[in-house]
């Protein structure tokens, strides 16, 4: 550890503005810090005094409520506020909020936004650090980060691991700060859905192969990630039905013989179940589900902890 | 009051004139063309040694925002946009509010304008009756109140039918139909230009079809028709190889396309800068080069700037919430002027392009030209002159440019407004 | 600038204090029972292994070691300089009415072994906290003192002090560095 490179991000908006360096340190500082979860007193005085705003434009059960159990194990102040998407777009503008809460002296904003670049946008406006969880289907850094982490976990490394990513990459934030995050460190990803949810020039975005089918994906894969399917968005054209997807592009115990025997399935949540993952691989002995909900506070922890000391502006 | 301009790079390919020669402009009026001019006594000079002189630049593509939108821009801050950057006549399209969709409202554009503004104005009239796309427009009264085109930019017909009545009844006017060449299902809600960038930045993308398979259906309409057609701010290649084989089968199809397509890609969205957002949005490299080979074999007959000012409030906010449009009068010229460094137009082809094809095209009499007898109408251009874009010197009320802080090379050192000075004021 | 350094305790030393500090935990406890050692990451952590080491060859039986990180409970954490590495913190056992020898290798201004009580009372409630260190070189600002000290070293704020290791984490000297200007 001792002369680690130390982190020089004031705010994290996207794992393709992290180096592999970056990377890597929060994620050790991630794995130093899971103790502290399972201590009885989960509580450490790091960011005492310190104010965190959690600002969520899109309902989020575990995001928000892992974002805030990170920052009190932290000791930090943290408020709650989300406006609806719906009276926020009548009334007060994003930057108006903003700069209102600004007024209010947060050391941190933790946003999730349903508009891709919200971040950057309020990252040019105010003093104080910002963090992304989720904006449009950019990116949602902290899920890469604590599936990362929940990789390296079990293989001990990053390096040389065939990822594959299933469902509506298209829409999906979570694939590409993955993409981004997993390139970086070295692994390898395999994509699949269907060509109507699978954006172009995907292939580019980093160690990429776009598959002709599920199986092509999750052949000899180290991990098989699924995506959720968001009933809400793809409701319109991109696919004739759900009981079509789930024969197709649906994870089931048949589908995943074909990665690697010790290989992982992650999701990062909800699952519909029966849908894009059967219940019995869910609950199987290869799902690490759970265990990336633990990690998500360890990351977000990390991550927290990181900014405070951030020196300089992120470029973007 | 009469003026004398002498020694200048006259170019003017309405009579196929490239040489140094003097224009003596009386009372309003072009009067004569020629080497070693005397001017009456009491005129004015102007020493334009050095300097390119040519028929006043035309933008037939432009938004002035008035009626109704005034807080981006109205007649006067938009006209004088216009002359500060050498344009003496813009064509102003008609979604103000309320639209220009009767003669009242054009009437009131025209009388502002010849009142108050610093350059001729020629309002679009609507095609549809509020650009709703039902029920056409009175174009016969729009013509008279001095409307030279119909559009109902900003959006397309949807209706084939009605574009294709739109065709025939304007045919009989003796009006052109604009056409704004888009697929709204295709666009759908689409933010820039499906692709790359877009994917990585999770951005809703718009494909090249939606504007291809309009602007085809719309040609072959034309076609069917035997009625002109102008297509509005062609972006992609696919549109540029459509028109040019419409061109090639003799239907009467001229179009335009606009700097930020020549100078910019989908690249400049990086960063979400809601100055790079625009309807049609900005294309890739490819169609990028696909403009220019436009442009160079004739098929882009005229360069506009789509000139469309927003307001700070509008554009300084998220990406998918900003407005679309960027404003262009006063980077057109030296935008321009880098296709004949680059080699892609002629001096002469890129002044046919930025004044002679638009008069042609929309028929505007006695401009875009300097034969004698002509309106003088004239802009004198210093090619070396090198400037940079800053905000707070742009005459447009809104400062919504990609190009703020970019090095210019060339301007207009002269705006002349039927033989007045208008630039410099 | 360069800096110069002399060496203050050797090799020899080191293991002689680290002898005595072992014989000194016996003493003041009565032997091992309830005794655990806990290292401040990094250097104390080292010398935590090599006094329990003493201390099961004197009294044949091991005594537990952990490592605590003190890094997050630093009180010069303020917004806007990069901040340290975080560490982990390795306590394998229960502190529950345990007697703690924390071990660190130089004691200076008092800061991190505030922090390292701090860290300690998070696992649990030791019956009493005791402090070893292998160098102590004054300039406290906290109301803290050593129960077991190496060897004491008048210093001026100028100076650091630097225990070396090698790369078994075995101690190898003791070194005085002097900014020179």
């Amino acid at each position: 550890m001792g002369d680690a490179a130390l982190f020089n991000h004031k705010h994290i908006i996207a794992l393709r503005d992290l180096s592999a360096d970056d990377i890597r340190l929060l994620l050790t500082t991630a794995e130093n810090l899971k103790e502290i979860n399972s201590r009885d007193i989960k509580k450490v005085p790091t960011l005492r005094g310190k104010t965190i705003i959690n600002l969520f434009y899109e309902a989020s059960t575990r995001t928000r409520t892992s974002f805030e159990i990170a920052a009190k194990r932290l000791s930090a102040d943290t408020v709650n506020i989300s406006p609806s998407t719906s009276s926020s777009t009548k009334g007060e503008t994003l930057s108006d909020t903003a700069l209102n809460l600004l007024a209010m002296k947060p050391d941190i904003i933790v946003m999730r936004h349903n508009i891709s670049g919200s971040h950057y946008f309020l990252a040019k406006r105010l003093s104080c650090s910002i963090i992304n969880a989720g904006d449009g289907a950019h990116e949602h850094p902290s899920q890469a980060l604590l599936d990362m982490l929940t990789m390296k976990e079990r293989f001990g490394r990053l390096d040389g691991l065939k990822v594959a990513i299933v469902g509506d990459v298209s829409h999906s934030r979570v694939a590409r700060s993955n993409i981004q995050g997993l390139t970086k460190m070295g692994s390898h990803l395999f994509l699949a859905g269907p060509p109507t949810m699978m954006p172009p020039g995907v292939e580019r975005l980093g160690n990429v192969t776009v598959c002709k089918d599920m199986r092509e994906a999750v052949d000899g894969a180290d991990v098989v990630m699924m995506l959720r399917i968001q009933l809400e968005r793809q409701g319109k054209s991109l696919l004739p039905t759900l009981k079509e997807y789930s024969r197709y592009f649906g994870l089931n115990r048949e589908i995943l013989k074909l990665a690697k025997p010790d290989a992982m399935v992650m999701h990062p949540g909800p699952i519909n179940r029966g849908v894009e993952l059967a219940s019995d691989v869910a609950d199987g002995d290869q799902s690490h589900i759970l265990n990336q909900v633990e990690n998500g506070v360890a990351v977000r922890m990390a991550m927290l902890y990181h900014v405070c000391g951030g020196g300089t502006v992120d470029a973007g | 009051m009469n003026l004398l301009i002498k020694g200048g790079r006259v170019i003017d390919p309405s009579q196929g004139v490239d040489d140094t020669l003097d224009l003596l402009v009386v009372d309003g009026v072009l009067q004569e063309m020629g080497a070693g001019l005397t001017a009456p006594a009491g005129s004015t000079v102007i020493d334009a040694t050095g300097l390119v002189v040519t028929p006043g630049l035309i933008d037939m593509h432009v938004h002035l925002r008035d009626p109704g939108l005034e807080y981006k821009e109205d007649i006067v801050s938009g006209t004088r946009a216009a002359a500060a950057g050498g344009f003496t006549s813009v064509c102003c399209m008609p979604n103000t509010k309320p639209v220009i969709d009767n003669k009242t409202v054009a009437s009131y554009v025209v009388n502002k304008a010849r009142e108050e503004g610093f350059a001729n104005v020629f309002p679009v009239g609507s095609i549809t009756q509020g650009s709703k796309g039902d029920n056409l427009s009175e174009m016969g009264e729009l013509k008279e109140a001095g409307c030279c085109a119909v559009s109902d930019d900003g959006r397309p017909v949807v209706s084939g039918e009605l574009t294709r009545r739109a065709l025939e009844y304007a045919r009989g006017m003796g009006i052109m139909v604009i056409s704004h060449a888009e697929d709204p299902s295709l666009a759908g809600d689409g933010v820039m230009n499906e692709g790359y960038v877009a994917t990585e930045l999770g951005l809703k993308g718009i494909p090249w079809v939606a504007e291809d398979s309009a602007t085809a259906r719309d040609v072959y309409l034309a076609e069917l028709t035997a009625s002109p057609l102008h297509v509005a701010h062609v972006s992609t290649k696919g549109s540029v190889r459509i028109i040019r084989n419409a061109k090639a089968r003799g239907v009467q199809v001229t179009c335009e396309t606009a700097p930020h397509y020549f100078i910019l890609t989908d690249e400049a969205v990086r960063g979400y800068n809601t100055n790079a957002k625009m309807n049609p949005p900005l294309r890739t490299e490819s169609d990028r080069q696909g403009i220019r080979e436009g442009l160079a074999d004739g098929t882009i007959d005229a360069i506009a700037t789509d000139h469309a000012p927003h307001h700070k409030d509008e554009k300084d906010i998220e990406f998918d919430l900003a407005m679309n449009g960027i404003i262009g009068l006063e980077t057109s010229l030296p935008l321009s002027l880098r296709l004949v460094d680059d080699g892609v137009l002629t001096l002469p082809e890129l002044v046919e392009k930025m004044s002679c094809a638009p008069a042609r095209i929309l028929g505007l009499a006695r401009r875009g030209t300097l034969v004698p007898g002509s309106v003088a109408d004239i802009t004198v251009i210093d090619p070396e002159c090198v400037w940079t874009v800053e905000a707070d010197k742009l005459a447009s009320k809104s400062k919504n440019s990609p190009f703020l802080g970019w090095e210019m090379k060339g301007k207009a050192v002269y705006t002349i407004l039927a033989g007045k000075i208008v630039n410099p004021l | 600038m360069g800096e110069s350094s002399t060496v203050i305790l050797d090799g020899m030393g080191v293991r002689r204090s680290l002898t005595r500090i072992a014989h000194e935990i016996l003493e003041r406890n009565k032997g091992v029972e309830k005794v655990v050692l806990v290292g401040i990451r990094t250097g104390g952590v080292h010398l935590a292994h090599e006094i329990a080491l003493r201390l099961e060859e004197i009294e044949g039986v091991k005594v537990p070691v952990g490592a605590v990180d003190i890094t997050m409970y630093r009180d010069d954490i303020k917004g806007h300089a990069p901040h340290h590495p975080v560490g982990k913190t390795e306590i394998p056992f229960s502190l529950e009415g345990k007697r703690v020898v924390l071990v660190d290798d130089v004691l200076f201004t008092g800061r991190t072994i505030r922090a390292a009580m701090d860290a300690l009372m998070d696992h649990g409630r030791p019956s009493c906290i005791q402090l070893g260190v292998l160098i102590d070189r004054g300039h406290r600002e906290l109301p803290i003192r050593a129960d077991f000290v190496g060897r004491n070293v008048p210093t001026s704020l100028k100076e650091s002090v630097v225990v070396l290791f090698d790369a078994d984490n075995a101690p190898v000297n003791v070194l005085l560095e002097k900014e020179v200007p």
